[in-house]
């Protein structure tokens, strides 16, 4: 008895190592594992204070705000929002785009900061590419990146209605992670 | 030659491994002596198929068809031709080509070399190779196409990853497939020998050539990447304990403690059960290896292919040929029944202690690697296991096998007398120590130590040929006589302990390595390690699809010319990339290296380094493969050759 325990030892081990790799990729392609990425430090904490001077293209819905500057305490505003970095040079923000636009038109509130990018260039690019942002900051030194730890545009933080960041995305957002971020958008509603 | 060509050869393939999986198992199950007979020549056909698929894919490659994705992807038309040859291999559906290619080559190699097998237990490997071989041609065909087109064709293509643009790194992914995928044989006698129920000499006898075999490849292909970041990436390191690196060494430190249980095997039938194991431990290992960078898991700088869409499918294959193979063992190994007895202190003890030894170096190694995955995935945490650990507690399960590699070959078999074998090695003893003690003047503990082990097991591989050849004890001549009446195999076992000798001190030199790194005008210099490096000049030069900023660099010593070094930087324009190319000069002693960085105000940031015995490292690796090499060709081990001569014998009588 004890040697059949001990040849369906390896089978038992193997086992354990391949559910333990299956959950792994499963939670890779919704943007909870990531072996590449660092965690944000923010997870389960405030969003960081701060004040931007807002992007206003003709047009922009900026109803309901003071003005169409962005700051950390309009982010705390009664309803979870999904709040996207990034900037007219990066690629990787080119690919993920229509699954942003996606997620405006399913009427979920997208707000963007423009990461170290010019005005003109990031008109040109939402121009081209759509615009599925609300509301835009310009973070030009890229300080309130800093801030935030962005280690690297695109970036994506989900903060529920208290201003508390609750999920978050480093790199271009895939379909599953689109769909991920609408479900917990759901929850903290 | 079209891609659509390749394609159906590709899918060809697929029927014939599958045919190669059913048919042969069947006939062997069945006793369908023509159906086992089929075996080979299906192997064969699986072989050519796939041949013709990889030969369509470097066609495409050579002859700039950018209307093949893959090419598109990853050539260009300015890119040297012996690049546009490699490139076929440095992607992800080219390398699982590739991969399948020499699974199917492993088929072909036991068709022909295996004639002298018992029909059922050649039928049995065959097909065993055939069913591993049908998931992996599916995958290949199904999820990862090599020959998918690409219409509008692009006018020219986006170039392969400069990184990868060396020749070094163009003939390392085949070798190490090959180690990789060689381990498929005797994974494929061993599920085989699960089926037939039975294990014995003769099966040992058969299965050490393939893993010998496989071994050496795999070797030389470690070395090769080793030796490609050492002077690739311009980093000064040879082993960075990279999950990458990681991945090929957990087969390559099981293999070699199957290499050696297999021994036992075949000397003493005892380890059975244990031998099987490490079989199918050393495939799965190099299975889970290769997919798991594939899947983008395994995080490091040396994967570049990876996605995890992919990754499902291959985590089902693994699933697949792993978790039966395991399975198969759980229910049949009780089968098998050891009937050699021997004493711990005896030739089949120290061949334990070595695999428990290697063994539990991989499970430090396995532990290292995958632990902080498992970190994240269960606790959230992240953690990064870097060199320090495993320094740390590789080195205290090195050491005993250090000291293993020259005792166990003085030992005899069944029942040995250890005081005696201590005897007769105690003058490699005292030379260790002695070269210990000398390196501890100026040095520290651990380098130290290094080189004591090195002159040991040296001196030690060496002292078994001289004691075997009874050197100065008989005449010189019968001295001789017996040197050439040596098998093979023992100057094999000699060669490859020595060359792991040549590495440890190689490794041990490099840790006394000395750099520099400064920011350098043209006309000054830079003393290091007793010589002087003279920044002579900067200039541009051109490359075929590159540009490249080079120094040139002077180095004396003591005033005298030693040698010009040109380090440069290389900009690819098609993948905006730079690389920087290291320049060496080496005396076989030791690397003058040198790497060049940025440049700032007419100044350059040189980066230079004094690595002692470093081209050691890479030479007793080589050593080490070709004492595998030369194992091989022991007339022993040549496959079958006992049964050929008795065959010959029973015609003649």
């Amino acid at each position: 008895m004890r040697r059949r325990l001990l040849l369906l030892a390896p089978l038992g081990a193997a086992a354990l190592a391949g559910a333990g790799f299956l959950a792994m990729l499963r939670r890779m392609r919704t943007g909870r594992f990531d072996p590449r990425g660092v965690p944000t430090m923010l997870l389960g904490k405030p969003v960081p204070i701060f004040a931007l001077p807002g992007f206003a293209l003709p047009g922009f819905a900026s109803a309901g705000f003071a003005s169409v500057d962005l700051a950390g305490a309009d982010l705390a505003g009664g309803r979870p929002i999904l709040l996207n970095f990034f900037a007219s040079w990066c690629a990787p923000c080119v690919a993920e785009n229509p699954r942003l636009m996606a997620l405006h038109e399913a009427g979920i509130p997208l707000w963007g900061i423009a990461y170290k990018d010019r005005p003109d260039a990031t008109a040109a690019f939402l121009g081209r590419h759509g615009n599925p942002f609300t509301r835009i900051g310009r973070d030009d030194a890229g300080l309130t990146a800093i801030d935030f730890g962005v280690t690297g545009v695109p970036e994506t933080f989900l903060i529920d209605a208290s201003g508390v960041v609750r999920w978050h995305l480093s790199g271009p957002l895939t379909q599953e992670a689109a769909d991920e971020a609408a479900s917990m958008l759901r929850q903290y509603a | 030659m079209s891609p659509e060509l390749g394609h159906f050869a590709l899918a060809l393939a697929v029927a014939f491994a599958f045919a190669q999986a059913i048919l042969p198992l069947w006939g062997a199950w069945r006793r369908d002596a023509r159906l086992m007979q089929a075996a080979p020549a299906i192997a064969i056909g699986q072989l050519v198929a796939l041949g013709t698929a990889y030969a369509a894919l470097v066609w495409a490659a050579v002859t700039d068809d950018f209307s093949v994705l893959n090419v598109a992807e990853n050539s260009h038309t300015l890119k040297p031709l012996i690049y546009k040859i490699s490139g076929s291999w440095g992607n992800h559906e080219g390398s699982i080509l590739l991969w399948c290619l020499i699974l199917a080559m492993c088929g072909g190699a036991v068709a022909v070399f295996g004639r002298a097998l018992p029909a059922s237990l050649r039928a049995r490997v065959i097909g065993v190779l055939g069913l591993s071989a049908c998931g992996f041609e599916l995958f290949a065909l199904l999820e990862s196409n090599p020959f998918a087109r690409l219409w509008p064709a692009p006018v020219d293509g986006r170039d392969m990853n400069p990184l990868l643009q060396d020749p070094g790194l163009a003939f390392h992914p085949p070798l190490l497939y090959v180690g990789y995928v060689g381990f498929a044989i005797p994974f494929a006698f061993a599920i085989a020998a699960l089926l037939e129920g039975r294990v014995d000499a003769a099966w040992g006898r058969w299965v050490r050539p393939w893993t010998l075999a496989a071994w050496c490849c795999l070797t030389g292909g470690i070395a090769l990447g080793s030796w490609w970041s050492y002077y690739e990436l311009g980093w000064g390191g040879f082993w960075f304990w990279d999950p990458v690196e990681n991945a090929s060494l957990l087969p390559w430190l099981t293999g070699t403690a199957l290499l050696h249980s297999a021994i036992v095997v075949e000397k003493r039938e005892a380890l059975k059960v244990w031998t099987i194991l490490l079989a199918i431990g050393t495939f799965s290992l190099s299975l889970s290896g290769t997919f798991l960078v594939r899947s983008g898991i395994l995080n490091s700088v040396h994967s570049f292919a990876s996605d995890p869409s992919r990754g499902v499918f291959i985590l089902g294959l693994l699933a697949l040929v792993i978790g039966g193979s395991l399975l198969l063992f759980a229910l049949r190994a009780s089968l098998l029944s050891s009937s050699g007895l021997f004493a711990p202190v005896s030739r089949e003890g120290a061949l334990v202690l070595n695999n428990i030894l290697l063994c539990s170096i991989a499970a430090v190694v396995m532990t290292g690697t995958i632990y902080p995955l498992f970190a994240d995935l269960l606790f959230g945490a992240k953690i990064s296991v870097g060199p320090p650990f495993f320094n740390a507690t590789v080195l205290p399960l090195a050491v005993p096998v250090f000291i293993a590699m020259s005792l166990g070959p003085a030992l005899s078999w069944k029942r040995a007398d250890l005081g005696a074998a201590v005897l007769r090695l105690w003058w490699v003893a005292v030379a260790a120590v002695a070269a210990g003690l000398f390196a501890l003047i100026g040095m520290q503990a651990l380098p130290a130590l290094a080189f004591g082990a090195a002159v040991w097991i040296i001196l030690g591989a060496i002292g078994e040929v001289v004691e075997r050849i009874r050197l100065f004890r008989v005449p010189v001549a019968a001295s001789a006589a017996r040197f050439a009446g040596l098998p093979r195999g023992s100057f094999g076992t000699t060669l490859a302990h020595a060359g792991m000798g040549v590495t440890i001190a190689g490794i041990a030199g490099m840790s006394l390595a000395q750099e520099s790194i400064t920011l350098t005008k043209p006309g000054e210099g830079v003393p290091l390690a007793g010589y002087v490096f003279t920044l002579v000049d900067l200039h541009d030069a051109p490359g075929p699809n590159y540009a490249s900023r080079v120094a040139d660099l002077r180095v004396t010593r003591d005033g005298a010319p030693v040698a010009l070094l040109s380090p440069s930087r290389r900009t690819f324009p098609v993948q905006k990339m730079t690389t920087t190319e290291a320049a060496i000069h080496t005396t076989g002693f030791s690397d003058l290296y040198a790497v060049l960085g940025d440049e700032r105000d007419g100044a350059a940031v040189l980066r230079l380094h004094y690595n002692p015995l470093a081209p050691w490292i890479w030479f007793g690796a080589l050593i080490m493969a070709a004492g595998g090499g030369i194992s091989l060709a022991d007339r022993r081990l040549r496959v079958g050759a006992p049964m050929r001569a008795r065959a010959s014998a029973a015609a003649k009588a």
